[in-house]
């Protein structure tokens, strides 16, 4: 973290990148030649989010702002400004006087953020910059419940922005409440496993990817946390657009999905290949590509390892795991996952 | 140049004038035709370099100004009633962040009952939210407060509001006296921004504080606020000497510290007031006014020097806080308690009713003969409401109010276009 009694940083008061694991996905293909190598690769990388802020261990948020910002700065030559709503990712990184950002950063309220990169990019453009490049970021919950109002008007105007939204599937910083992002049958602190119809209703939420592809904004993408080159080159590609643009993250959360830290990268991976998660780009509201599935694996793999569907596993419950077995199908269809 | 103009259009020209660079907006009568002529100025060229963006909601616009804001530009928008409610959390937000945001609140009642007349219940609503709030009596000083406001804004790094008074000025034509441009920009400087983001300085802004430090933070903006009362001072001097106007500064008084019973009272009543005034003086009464056009910071000093040689003050105000009564009354109250000042409470102009020269006269009548009540509803129709109340006592499915009471009093088919 950076003392912020300078309020600016000096580049050497950065903290060195280290490599901590040698995997080919973690550090980005060190092995490989060096102009496919990803933005992680290099000890030279803008280390955005810097490490030693408070986020949980195995927190999915945490890795993917990382990823996501420091290809966005590789793409824009390291002009890039945020902002952030409030959640998990504002909370974690920005508690007073350190601050873990090392590019500009905003954090204004929880559900305005859209709007308040709008301004950003508003006042770049009064002011002739057209290198410098705007990233909004907000949670689930910030973004398709609080903050869907402001992100809707960003789209419709079509502002020179990025909006990323790390989808934890709740309203994780607050304790864990449903938000619409929250998958049926998901126990959350208001959906508490009981009754008949345990956890999260069936038949309720949005989603938010389609909802901006309806906007017929230039790009629209998803991605997941344990495919960071995938990330990586979603944000660089976002990047080569101009106007609003749209990458909705698959981020596990260990706290809100009673999930041990260390199967974030392989859940998220589950995720993808269970066929609730799925990935695809899109552009000006057209699907132009979709990740097939490489490794098909039956849905209760993916649940087993949550305590948050734990009750979806009981004998009595097979409605519940029939009805979440549909919504898989019925991606893999519509996104053309096989 | 002398023009005969709207307010609206005269604020809206005055603002072009101070060359913003961000201007959003969002309709909400009385304020929308300073924000409709700002996008036909943008649009056709006349206000370069500044982004003009119709948003989708006041909470919108106002965190539009926030991130322009903060990325260091000179930031304009306009609100009035209901759209400030909207808008309240980054209200509050563009003022803990210290943003130089200038706005104009053309003043308007707030529902329910909805009601797009003029009162000062919005500006009131956000007296706690850290902004200055700075009142205009007339066009001219609408025109004039707003070119200080960019400056004062600036000057401290904090958003300042501009009352300005729904249809009795925003709508009314008069003749103003519109500045050059050159004048303008001597008065005015560039912006320079005291925090910004920027890529070649990154900072963080809007970090989370802890019992640690928030006491800190929030003390210095009531401390910020205590500095503005002498920068507004200050500023209006340099306004005057460039200008060759009075406009702006704390508080204005006419013949106030000469007199025994003095109003005191915010925006264009005072004009109202100043005719009376006129007319009681001729006839050898000791009356005065005390226009207050700084509310927040609020220059309790100022007002209690200004009422020293006073015996009663008469506290007009267009708003009170509903089951406390008048707000700028007990603030007054709080200023002067080392004078010897017997105070009422005047509430009138509510919802756009009419304030007339007669029921002003009326109340200094009472107030002379030692007969005014300390907390009086002016023009207020007491056999509607003692009809209501009997109403409510009878049944308990008495029915809407607002709606009751407009049929006693006739104007039933006036609910059908509210
Ligand atoms: C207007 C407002 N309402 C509620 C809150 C409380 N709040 C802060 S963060 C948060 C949850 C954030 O959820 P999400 O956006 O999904 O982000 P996460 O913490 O899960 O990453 C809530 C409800 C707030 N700060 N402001
Ligand atoms: S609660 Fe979840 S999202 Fe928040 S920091 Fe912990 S793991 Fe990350
Ligand atoms: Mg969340």
């Amino acid at each position: 973290m950076n003392k912020q009694d300078t309020s600016t940083l000096n580049p050497s008061d950065r903290q060195t990148v280290k490599f901590y694991q040698t995997g080919t996905f973690t550090v980005g293909n060190r092995l490989l030649d060096e102009e496919f190598r990803t933005v992680q690769a290099t000890t030279e990388r803008s280390n955005s989010l810097d490490s030693g802020h408070r986020a949980c261990q195995g927190c999915g948020q945490a890795l993917g702002a990382r990823y996501a910002l420091d290809a966005a700065m590789r793409a824009t030559d390291n002009k890039i400004i945020a902002a952030n709503a409030t959640g998990c990712l504002e909370v974690f990184t920005t508690p007073y006087p350190e601050t873990a950002w090392s590019i500009p950063w905003v954090h204004s309220l929880f559900g305005n953020v859209a709007a308040v990169a709008s301004g950003i990019a508003a006042a770049l453009k009064s002011k002739g910059d057209t290198t410098t490049r705007v990233i909004a970021q907000g949670g689930d919950g910030g973004t398709t419940d609080i903050g869907f109002g402001c992100l809707s008007g960003m789209f419709d105007r079509n502002d020179d922005v990025l909006y990323i939204c790390y989808d934890n599937g709740g309203y994780m910083n607050t304790g864990v409440q449903r938000s619409s992002a929250t998958p049926p049958a998901a126990r959350t602190a208001t959906t508490m496993p009981v009754g008949d119809n345990p956890g999260s209703s069936f038949n309720t939420g949005k989603y938010l990817p389609t909802i901006a592809m309806a906007h017929e904004i230039p790009y629209v993408a998803t991605a997941s946390v344990h495919d960071l080159h995938d990330l990586e080159r979603k944000v660089e590609k976002a990047m080569t657009f101009r106007g609003a643009r749209y990458i909705h993250i698959n981020v596990p959360c260990p706290l809100g999905w009673g999930s041990q830290p260390a199967f974030t990268i392989k859940l998220s991976r589950m995720g993808v290949e269970c066929g609730l998660v799925p990935l695809f780009e899109a552009e000006n509201g057209q699907l132009t590509d979709s990740t097939k599935i490489r490794y098909r694996i039956p849905v209760e793999e993916y649940l087993k390892l949550q305590r948050r569907f734990a009750h979806v596993l009981k004998p009595h419950n097979t409605h519940q795991l029939d009805a979440i077995r549909a919504i898989a199908e019925s991606n893999i269809k519509r996104f053309n996952l096989l | 140049m002398l023009r005969q103009i709207s307010g609206s259009i005269a604020v809206a020209e005055a603002i072009a004038l101070c060359r913003p660079e961000v201007v959003p907006c969002y309709p909400i009568t009385p304020q929308t035709h300073i924000v409709e002529h700002i996008s036909t100025l943008v649009k056709s060229g006349q206000l370069k370099n500044c982004s003009y963006e119709n948003v989708e909601s006041e909470f919108a616009s106002m965190s539009f100004c926030i991130g322009a804001s903060a990325a260091g530009s000179r930031t304009y928008t306009a609100t009035a009633s209901q759209g400030i409610l909207f808008m309240m959390e980054a209200v509050y937000n563009a003022s803990g962040l210290s943003l130089p945001i200038v706005m104009t609140l053309g003043n308007r009642a707030i529902g329910a009952p909805i009601n797009i007349w003029n009162d000062h219940s919005d500006a009131m609503s956000v007296r706690d939210a850290g902004w200055i709030q700075l009142f205009v009596e007339s066009n001219q000083q609408a025109l004039d407060v707003h070119i200080q406001a960019f400056k004062l804004a600036e000057a401290l790094s904090l958003p300042v509001m501009v009352n300005m008074d729904g249809f009795i000025l925003t709508h009314a034509i008069t003749r103003v006296d519109m500045p050059t441009q050159e004048q303008v920009d001597q008065f005015l400087p560039p912006f320079v921004a005291r925090q910004k983001l920027d890529t070649d300085a990154p900072l963080s802004i809007g970090a989370m504080v802890g019992p640690d430090a928030f006491t800190e933070v929030r003390y210095l903006a009531h401390h910020k606020q205590k500095e503005a009362l002498a920068i507004i001072e200050q500023q209006a001097a340099e306004f005057q000497e460039i200008f060759g106007r009075d406009s702006g500064g704390l508080i204005k008084s006419y013949y106030a510290e000469q007199s025994e019973i003095v109003f005191v009272a915010m925006g264009s009543v005072v004009g109202t007031m100043q005719e009376l005034v006129e007319e009681l003086r001729a006839e050898g009464h000791s009356v005065g006014i005390l226009s207050l056009r700084s509310f927040r910071p609020f220059p309790g000093n100022a007002i209690s020097k200004a009422l020293s040689n006073a015996k009663q003050a008469i506290i007009f105000e267009k708003s009170f806080a509903v089951g406390m009564g008048g707000v700028l009354a007990s603030e007054i109250h709080m200023a002067t308690v080392s004078n010897d000042l017997k105070i009422s409470s005047v509430i009138g102009g509510l919802g756009g009713r009419t304030i007339t020269k007669k029921s002003l006269g009326k109340i200094v009548e009472c107030a002379m003969h030692g007969e005014l009540d300390k907390e009086v509803f002016l023009d207020l129709e007491g056999t509607t409401v003692v009809k209501e109340l009997r109403r409510q006592q009878e049944g308990q499915s008495s029915g809407p109010v607002a709606e009751n009471i407009l049929r006693d009093m006739g104007v039933v088919s006036a609910s059908k276009t509210l």
